[in-house]
């Protein structure tokens, strides 16, 4: 029979601040010794005592305005109380009923069209430690403790179960991803463990049925595999309900390997977390200027923004969402396009997800956003060709340089003056018979060939619909 | 010479040294040699730093040398405690000091860190004599659930100096140190300095940082001074008080600079003119020893004599302060004490089985049979289905206990004056069995703790030759009104023949000395 599948997703982000949530430490970072980023605080040494990071509650008073979300007036802190090793307190400090933010939404589009995801709660806390099981070289077993992570601040955003399928799943984690990587508040890369996916997954056979019991899926350690996780899930469970069986309620890993979903623990008793006011931390009170000030320090967010190239500048929807996805992409445009009122956005847009986002995903330095416009600009006046002008980007995102003062001074401007094509082609025919043979016999590739000589033989500065033209004219002739 | 050295008031140590009288190094070595005759007896000591402490004081000693041919504004400028020995309660982290909070648990630790108020302690000179003695955890009112030793009372061998603050009490009370350092969660200063004869004092909560200190109960501990003045006592304040950037809970309100200028002899007598003090029924509780009782009212007859208005008032939620703060208490107490798990210091017994078992042999052995209680009781009332009926409705009565107190100072009382404990010093083992009787001892000053306000306990005269003491209770930020109120009282009863007497079993305790 089918199933109708009920999907909420609770995602942990690390946000991006200079140090951890209640202590002055240093965000680790990779390759750092373990156990370097600790102090008494996120040690849990006796005597210690959290202070809050005011930066982080920023960063979530951002993402709750982001989202539409409400903030409560006064806010406050509470420990959830657990042993294991990763916490060093014995408690996490958390947020249990007055999270930061309250019921907002994201919208996300879908192969099946516009939607949103409502969100039921965005909250801080602290990240744990993290555990390596290591086998000796004498075989003996020992688990060893990083405690640099420990305490490092965390978004948990929790949505209602709106979700229906692995794509909106997958579409709502990128979007959400997009979001706080366009407001500053999260790097949210997901192959650093920077943000951390989990589904909770049941079925049930109508839309007014009662919830099924639920599977909660982890180790999703990319996009693809929140999709293809939730999808195998699904299957899963349809497959043991049409066999007349019962689902169990568990923790399920996805294991990236076999694609497939395993058992990683059953679902102990619901655990008694014995939550209270944290005592060390006064309540927070959430000052409306300062709530004010957050909201308007907030830029155009990725929905308003895609819609916009689309509505004014005439882009395509495609083009939109490849320049929004990437926020420095769109930073770069959005300042190319204050350089240069006049560029043709559609050519820069196709420069910016062309050129620059190539480089930029090998690791390269953005370009000065007036000499990137001014190089657009010169593409778009014929002034320099397509070869120069990509030679040029090479150039300028290592080396800062003037493009008014480079083409004028290295006389890099198109040739496209007939006669001085002319007596080039004229050369590059005498030199190349085979060519000449080759197109008496037919191949018309030989123009091609014939084209980049004498592109070769312009310094690469000859217009290249031109040459083809004069050279298929002085062919024919 | 040493006799006097011993029971020098740091006051009266700070002229010494500016004056060249006596040096730090005579101070210390005074105080050192009673200690090692006497400490096997009075077992208020759980560190001593004698070598260091040695070496600082001949440092301080320099340092006055040199300052003295530079003249008074250049000794007026020196850091106020400069040479000075302070004894520090066995839960104030010091950097390279061993820090145990009275627990097998913490067995071997090294404070790899200085809380706040040793890191203001050191900068304002003062000379860390050691760390003392103290109930596991700060749980207790007699010392006696130490895992340590017992700390007597110098006043009666056979007798408990209080707690939990005892070793601090009973260092300062035996002549071992001028100053000590106290917490008081539930009465911890206040009731030992009653029990032993001396002025301890809790601060408003937030006057002082509780950074590095070790935790018992976070919304309740507050860390103050023990001395054998009000004026010490205010010096000493002063030194730790102050916001703290580390401590959240830490009050931006400033130090009163009144601390450094309380009124002395007859002037801080005549100040308790017009005074108006509040003596509230509750107080004197079914149980109160009548010899404490008549103390206490003898004390308050004087403060009238002088000049103050006495009325009685009533504080009627104070019979819900005990019930309440044995919730609040232990449920803090039972996520604090969390940390303790054997993972990265500490006593550890992890190894053997699996994890749990791990956790179970560490904490199961580790603590002792009152800290293990509370952590049960703690987690009970914090436990899902009884959070609503225990930690949220003993908040509500907590708030409750606070309007009580607002009430007398909206109506214009400087103080409340009340007995500090209900009974003089306790027999070893007398409540021990019986853990409420032991929680009764703390009757009188744990409505303070519950509303955060300042309390201190000031001598009051002896009952059937044991220390009884008066408590004194303020609004907010009026620590040093209340030790004001405290110097006119001294000064009062400046001729009482209990003032001069020293602790009737001092002399016993080093045996022929």
């Amino acid at each position: 029979m089918s199933w109708e599948a009920v999907i909420g997703i609770e995602i942990h982000v690390q946000l991006r601040t200079a140090t951890k949530m209640f202590c002055p430490c240093a965000i680790p970072a990779e390759g750092d010794a373990p156990n370097t980023r600790t102090c008494p605080t996120c040690l849990g040494l006796p005597g210690a005592l959290p202070v809050p990071n005011r930066t982080a509650i920023e960063r979530v008073l951002a993402v709750g305005a982001a989202i539409g979300a409400k903030s409560p007036a006064t806010t406050r802190w509470d420990r959830k109380n657990y042993f294991y090793p990763d916490l060093p307190k014995g408690y996490q400090i958390s947020q249990l009923d007055l999270p930061l933010a309250e019921h907002g939404s994201i919208p996300v589009t879908t192969s099946a069209g516009a939607g949103s995801v409502r969100i039921r709660r965005a909250h801080l806390e602290e990240d744990t430690a993290r555990l390596r099981h290591e086998k000796g070289a004498d075989g003996t077993r020992a688990s060893l403790i990083d405690y640099n992570r420990s305490g490092v601040a965390l978004l948990e955003i929790v949505t209602e179960p709106d979700i229906r399928d692995g794509e909106t799943a997958r579409r709502y984690a990128e979007e959400l991803r997009l979001l706080l990587r366009t407001i500053g508040a999260a790097d949210a890369e997901m192959e650093n463990g920077q943000m951390r996916v989990e589904a909770n997954i049941s079925l049930r056979p109508s839309s007014d049925a009662p919830f099924g019991l639920r599977v909660e899926v982890k180790n999703m350690n990319s996009f693809r595999s929140v999709e293809r996780a939730i999808a195998y899930e699904m299957a899963r469970q349809a497959e043991v309900l049409d066999a007349g069986g019962t689902i169990t309620q568990e923790t399920r890993g996805w294991d990236e390997g076999s694609e497939t979903t395993y058992t990683m623990r059953a679902k102990e008793d619901s655990h008694d977390y014995r939550y209270f006011p944290e005592p060390d931390l006064p309540p927070l009170d959430i000052d409306p200027a300062w709530l004010a000030a957050i909201v308007a320090g907030l830029p155009e967010l990725p929905g308003t923004r895609r819609a916009r190239y689309v509505s004014e500048l005439g882009l395509t929807d495609y083009d939109a969402s490849v320049l929004v996805a990437e926020p420095r992409a769109a930073a770069l445009f959005e300042a190319a396009r204050a350089a240069q009122k006049e560029l043709d956005a559609k050519l820069l847009a196709n420069w910016v997800s062309g050129e620059y986002l190539r480089v930029a995903k090998e690791g390269a330095a953005d370009p000065d956003p007036v000499q990137f416009a001014a190089l657009v600009a010169a593409v778009a006046s014929k002034e320099i060709n397509g070869t120069t002008a990509k030679a040029l980007f090479a150039e300028m995102i290592t080396t800062p340089l003037s493009i008014r003062e480079v083409i004028a001074s290295r006389g890099l401007g198109q040739i496209s003056d007939t006669g001085a094509l002319e007596s080039i082609i004229a050369d590059v025919i005498a030199a190349n018979p085979q060519a000449i043979a080759d197109w008496k016999a037919g191949k018309q590739q030989a123009v091609s060939f014939l084209v980049g000589q004498a592109m070769k033989a312009s310094k690469g500065r000859g217009d290249a619909a031109l040459l083809g033209d004069l050279i298929r004219a002085a062919l024919d002739r | 010479m040493s006799a006097d050295l011993r029971r020098a008031t740091a006051t009266q140590l700070r002229a010494g040294y500016r004056s060249g009288e006596f040096t730090s190094v005579e101070v210390v070595e005074t105080l050192l040699a009673a200690i090692a005759r006497e400490d096997a007896a009075l077992g208020a000591w759980l560190h001593l730093r004698g070598d260091e402490v040695r070496r600082e004081a001949a440092a301080a000693d320099v340092t006055y040398a040199a300052t003295r041919t530079a003249g008074a504004a250049a000794l007026n400028a020196l850091p106020p405690l400069l040479g000075v020995p302070v004894a520090l309660k066995d839960l104030v982290n010091m950097i390279g000091t061993p820090t145990t909070a009275g627990s097998k648990i913490l067995e071997g630790y090294i404070s790899p860190y200085d809380a706040t108020i040793a890191a203001k302690l050191k900068a304002a000179g003062a000379l860390i004599l050691g760390k003392t003695n103290m109930d596991e955890f700060a749980m207790g009112s007699s010392t006696e659930f130490s895992a340590y030793r017992r700390t007597v009372n110098p006043w009666d061998r056979e007798r408990v100096p209080g707690g939990s603050s005892g070793g601090s009490a009973s260092a300062v009370a035996a002549l071992h140190a001028p100053l000590s350092i106290g917490s008081d969660t539930g009465g911890s200063i206040r009731q030992p300095a009653s029990l032993t004869g001396i002025t301890g004092m809790k601060p408003t909560y937030g006057r002082v940082s509780r950074y590095g200190i070790v935790a018992f109960a976070s919304s309740l501990d507050q860390i103050g001074p023990f001395a054998r003045s009000a004026q010490d006592a205010a010096l000493l304040l002063h030194t730790i008080a102050g916001s703290d950037p580390r401590d959240a809970t830490s009050s931006a309100t400033p130090v009163d600079a009144a601390l450094l200028k309380l009124p002395q002899g007859d002037q801080a007598a005549s100040a308790l003119k017009g005074k108006r003090f509040a003596l509230p029924k509750e107080y004197f509780v079914a149980g109160m020893e009548p010899g404490v009782e008549a103390a206490v009212r003898a004390a308050v007859a004087a403060l009238q004599s002088a000049g103050a208005v006495i009325d009685e008032v009533s504080l009627p939620t104070t019979e819900h302060a005990l019930a309440t703060y044995y919730i609040v208490a232990p449920a803090e107490a039972s996520a604090n004490l969390a940390r303790y798990d054997g993972i990265r210091y500490g006593a550890s017994k992890h190894g053997g089985g699996d994890l749990l078992d791990g956790y179970l042999a560490t904490r199961g052995r580790g603590f002792g049979p009152e800290v293990r209680r509370r952590i049960m009781l703690g987690t009970y009332a914090l436990s899902a289905g009884f959070y609503d009926a225990y930690y949220l409705k003993a908040q509500k009565v907590r708030t409750l206990i606070a309007r009580d107190f607002d009430r007398i100072w909206a109506a214009g009382y400087d103080a409340i004056v009340a007995p500090a404990s209900p009974s003089v010093a306790w027999k070893f083992g007398a409540k021990m069995s019986d853990p409420v009787a032991m929680y009764l001892a703390d009757a009188c000053t744990i409505p303070t703790n519950m509303a955060g306000l300042p309390g201190l306990s000031t001598p009051c005269g002896l009952s059937e030759g044991l220390p009884v003491g008066l408590q004194l209770i303020g609004a907010p930020w009026s620590e040093a009104g209340l030790l004001s109120i405290a110097a006119g009282y001294e000064a009062l009863s400046a001729n009482a023949p209990w003032r001069d007497q020293d602790p009737t079993d001092l002399a016993a305790l080093g045996g022929a000395a």
